[in-house]
């Protein structure tokens, strides 16, 4: 039996721990937010936070995460009807075309932001490696130095 | 559909067609629906099959055509809200399933034609869902009116209600439509808007369902969750049209969760496709154990009759087969005379690959076969082909398959076919239990439909003045028509070869010739299909012909595309074209790029443009080369001209992520093949480009021409390429001619 919390909730997981962190959320917990891209940790769709680091669920066997603390897109913000503000800068850029990658950048760049608040250009380059099959990057750029005036301004939750 | 033939579903005949489009029209589709006939009339919500409206005046809009992010889902009911008359802020929308219906003329559409390729999400509805808005419309007013006691001609409306200025009355919707829900349907379509009193249609709206999207409660096809679902994958062959000779099952049979294992027959080499390969099917209680149990099959393949194809013999037959003469597609004037009295022969050879679709969210399909009846929930931008491949594997009626599609993962074209719900289905109908099939990205970069490769040769005439005369294009290549069924080898040139695509018309002596390698790499429509290759070609070639002839590359396109004026064009995305809206197109990016200005080696602007069923786009790109061949994208200057704007915002997505694509599909992906099996197998060596490659001076231009709204989805995509590589030649003098660029530049 496998321990651990997602999204503030405790949760354990008995079968195989070699399992990745990603079909144990997708299969097994129905948190289907999280998405499978690749399965070897090249597009950044199965991004999650452990401890509050951004990991690739998909390389990530259960068991190593005993005892840590998992945090999803649906766990994102603070409350249901409420945003967490890079979540509100992809609203304001619209930055969505098909979606299916998103969830990921978003929690790519949330610990972007976390290590480098003010990121420049070149930080986003090097940092942000998610694949968006879409080509929304134009507007991922945008969206993420806009979430960063966001967390200045307040870093609160906005709705 | 008004689409060309290559994207109408095989099996809708011209007859099919039109009864669908009768239907359009007809009761089908805005007839009383069922409820209003049983309850009373105050509880009737529902007026049509696609508009309800709720007490406080919520607005509920059925979507009736895939999402595969190109906002249709948002653009659609953009459309029924303004000719209804609703505040968009209290619209929400509604997919709505496949809807077929069995007739004495075979099968028609129940919500209009449903499906997405070409670029005709948003034209083939254009009418379609205003006329359904304006009927609504219409009859909330005749509901009002006899309420009232006077004629509806004395009532209009405003935003959700309808009202009588001279009664100084007026009603909300959400009161009428149990009434307006038992009125007939008028004979004939209510006058629509003029364009200049829109207030939803052409004006900057976000996509619809967006904060789900970003709350990661979007649920696509792989997100579907039913009650005793199990998870399926399949082992497929890895040689082009290999079988499974034997295979061992027992250690897979030994982990736990894994329930069942079994054979899945491909077909006959070179016959019409349901699904792509032969394969062994494993059905487990998770997907991880499925894959687990897929690891631990002992398969021996028959290698099947395509084991010694391979990329370098591809490459040799095409550039042998241009030695000798191919089939002439068309030929205009007098080419060879025209080349005979040239004064100068500008001539070159250009090498497109393979490439793979790469929707991020990999095929996959949820499949409840049951004895009568079928359940298929599938990512696909061709329903009612899913119906079929359902169908196909069933053996069940289609009235008696359920069809509902979900927002999708990337389309591309990879989702016009339906060889995974067949799949799913099979695996469905063998276990008796409800499965979700789900492919790998391993299974979706190995078993495609690619984009086709070619070897292009163009020779070109000119006269003493300068003027082309002459030109030709001939290409050795795989034909996108891959064992399709009732094809004639002389029809496999039109996919590949655009007969009206630009210079005709315009250079006087054409002649266009093909040649078809019979490769056994499966091929089928990557967005924007030949175009993609097409515009590459030819707009490398524009500009070698002036350099070499010392013209300016601006300025010979401006002279070639001319004035504005309409010449014929036959294939889809006619029946007209008019160069000179591309005239219009590549001098505004020139423009706005400073094109004339005087560059340092190692930095370089190039252009193209092209026309791509029925609009208009050209790229400005300015590149820095250092001098160890690294790359540098240091602007981006993209414009489309799509007739009328119908959603600005998704057409501006459209133009930046077509122009994202052209551009990273260029730079590195290449599917090779050896001993009869696709080399590549994910990310790490099909490198789509990440968001360092693209610079923040980036803009996305739309050029208003007229009324008349183009498609958007495939227009920002082929003229992306060529302004690249012209501009790697202005900076460094170095021609890429064979794609993708990869390491090209390195010195």
């Amino acid at each position: 039996m496998i321990s651990f919390q997602v999204n503030s909730e405790n949760v354990a997981f008995d079968g195989d721990g070699s399992t990745p962190l990603l079909w144990v959320l997708r299969d097994h917990f129905n948190l289907t937010g999280t998405k499978f891209g690749c399965g070897i940790g090249q597009c950044g769709a199965c991004t999650v936070h452990i401890n509050g680091a951004a990991r690739r669920s998909c390389m990530t066997p259960v068991a190593a995460i005993k005892g840590r603390s998992v945090t999803t897109i649906e766990g994102l913000a603070a409350g249901n009807d409420e945003l967490h503000p890079v979540q509100a800068a992809w609203l304001e850029y619209d930055v969505p075309q098909c979606g299916y990658c998103q969830a990921g950048q978003i929690m790519a760049t949330v610990d972007l932001l976390q290590r480098i608040p003010k990121p420049t250009d070149a930080d986003i380059d090097k940092n942000i490696r998610n694949i968006c099959r879409c080509g929304t990057y134009a507007r991922i750029r945008k969206a993420i130095h806009k979430a960063a005036e966001l967390q200045a301004e307040g870093g609160s939750d906005v709705s | 559909m008004s689409v060309n033939a290559s994207f109408v579903p095989h099996s809708l005949t011209r007859r099919q067609f039109l009864v669908a489009g009768s239907t359009v029209s007809g009761a089908f589709v805005l007839g009383v629906p069922f409820s209003a006939a049983t309850a009373g009339a105050g509880d009737v919500r529902q007026l049509g099959f696609f508009i309800e409206i709720q007490t406080d005046g919520h607005v509920i809009i059925g979507t009736n055509q895939p999402e595969i992010g190109q906002g249709v889902r948002t653009a659609l009911p953009m459309l029924v809200a303004e000719e209804l008359d609703v505040d968009w802020d209290k619209v929400s929308i509604r997919p709505m399933p496949l809807g077929i219906v069995k007739t004495a003329d075979g099968y028609t559409w129940k919500y209009g034609g449903q499906g997405v390729g070409g670029s005709t999400g948003l034209t083939s509805n254009w009418d379609f869902m205003r006329e359904v808005g304006a009927t609504a419309r219409q009859q909330l007013i005749q509901a009002a009116a006899a309420r009232w006691g006077i004629s509806p001609g004395t009532c209009t409306t405003e935003p959700g209600y309808v009202v009588c200025t001279s009664l100084g009355e007026k009603l909300p919707y959400a009161d009428l439509v149990g009434d307006a829900a038992n009125l007939g349907v008028p004979e004939e379509s209510p006058p629509l808007k003029d364009v200049a009193d829109y207030r939803i249609v052409g004006k900057m709206h976000k996509t619809i369902d967006a904060r789900d999207i970003v709350t990661g409660k979007t649920k696509y096809g792989i997100d579907t969750r039913q009650p005793n679902m199990r998870f399926a994958v399949i082992a497929r062959s890895p040689y082009l049209n290999g079988t499974p000779k034997s295979f061992d099952a027992s250690v897979a049979r030994k982990i736990d969760g894994v329930l069942d294992v079994f054979e899945i027959k491909g077909p006959a080499p070179g016959e019409p496709y349901q699904i792509l390969a032969s394969g062994v099917a494993v059905v487990a209680t998770s997907t991880w154990t499925a894959i687990q149990g897929r690891d631990a099959l002992r398969i021996e393949w028959d290698k099947g009759p395509n084991a010694k194809d391979s990329s370098e013999k591809f490459w040799a037959e095409n550039a042998s087969m241009l030695e000798g003469s191919g089939q002439v597609g068309v030929d205009d004037g007098d080419f060879e005379a025209a080349m005979a009295g040239a004064d100068k022969i500008v001539e070159h050879q250009y090498a497109v690959p393979f490439v793979n679709h790469a929707p991020l969210e990999p095929q996959n399909c949820y499949a409840f076969v049951e004895k009568d009846r079928c359940h298929i929930i599938a990512p696909t931008q061709m329903p009612s082909g899913a119906s079929r491949s359902a169908a196909w594997a069933t053996g069940l009626e289609r009235e008696n398959i359920h069809v509902d599609f979900t927002r999708v993962g990337g389309g591309f074209g990879r989702r016009l076919t339906n060889d995974y719900v067949a799949e799913a289905a099979l695996i469905s109908k063998q276990t008796g239990w409800p499965i979700q099939l789900q492919w790998t990205r391993e299974d979706d970069v190995k078993n495609d439909f690619y984009r086709p490769a070619g070897l292009h040769e163009m020779r070109a005439g000119l006269n003493a003045n300068g003027e082309i005369a002459g030109w030709t294009q001939r290409l050795a290549s795989a034909s996108k028509y891959y064992r399709r069924p009732n094809m004639p080898d002389e029809n496999l040139w039109e996919a590949e070869l655009y007969a009206d695509d630009f210079p005709r018309n315009i250079v006087p002596n054409l002649r266009l010739e093909y040649f078809h390698n019979a490769i056994g790499i499966p091929r089928g429509s990557w967005r924007a299909p030949a175009h993609t290759a097409n515009a590459f070609v030819v707009q490398s070639f524009i500009d070698e012909i002036a350099h070499e002839t010392g013209q300016d590359p601006l300025q010979l396109r401006i002279d070639l595309y001319g004035e504005e004026r309409e010449l014929e064009y036959g294939g889809h995305g006619g029946p007209t074209f008019n160069p000179g809206r591309l005239t219009r197109l590549i001098k505004f990016v020139a423009e706005r790029i400073d094109y004339g200005r005087t560059l340092p080696k190692g930095r370089g602007i190039g252009l193209a443009s092209h026309f791509t069923f029925g609009g208009y786009a050209a790229h400005a790109i300015e590149v820095v080369v250092g001098n160890n061949g690294d790359l540098s994208i240091e602007r981006i200057i993209a414009a489309i001209d799509c007739g009328y704007a119908v959603h600005p915002n998704a057409v501006e997505a459209q133009l930046q992520g077509g122009t994202i694509d052209g551009i990273s599909t260029a730079l590195g992906l290449e599917i090779t093949v050896e001993d009869g099996q696709i080399q590549q197998s994910n990310f790490h060596d099909y490198p789509l480009a990440r968001i360092a490659t693209f610079p923040n001076r980036f803009e996305a231009h739309i050029l208003p021409y007229d009324e008349n709204p183009t498609g958007v989805g495939e227009m920002g995509i082929p003229s992306a390429a060529p302004a690249l590589t012209n501009a790697i030649f202005a900076a460094t003098g170095k021609r890429i001619r064979r794609l993708p660029i990869k390491d090209q530049l390195r010195v």
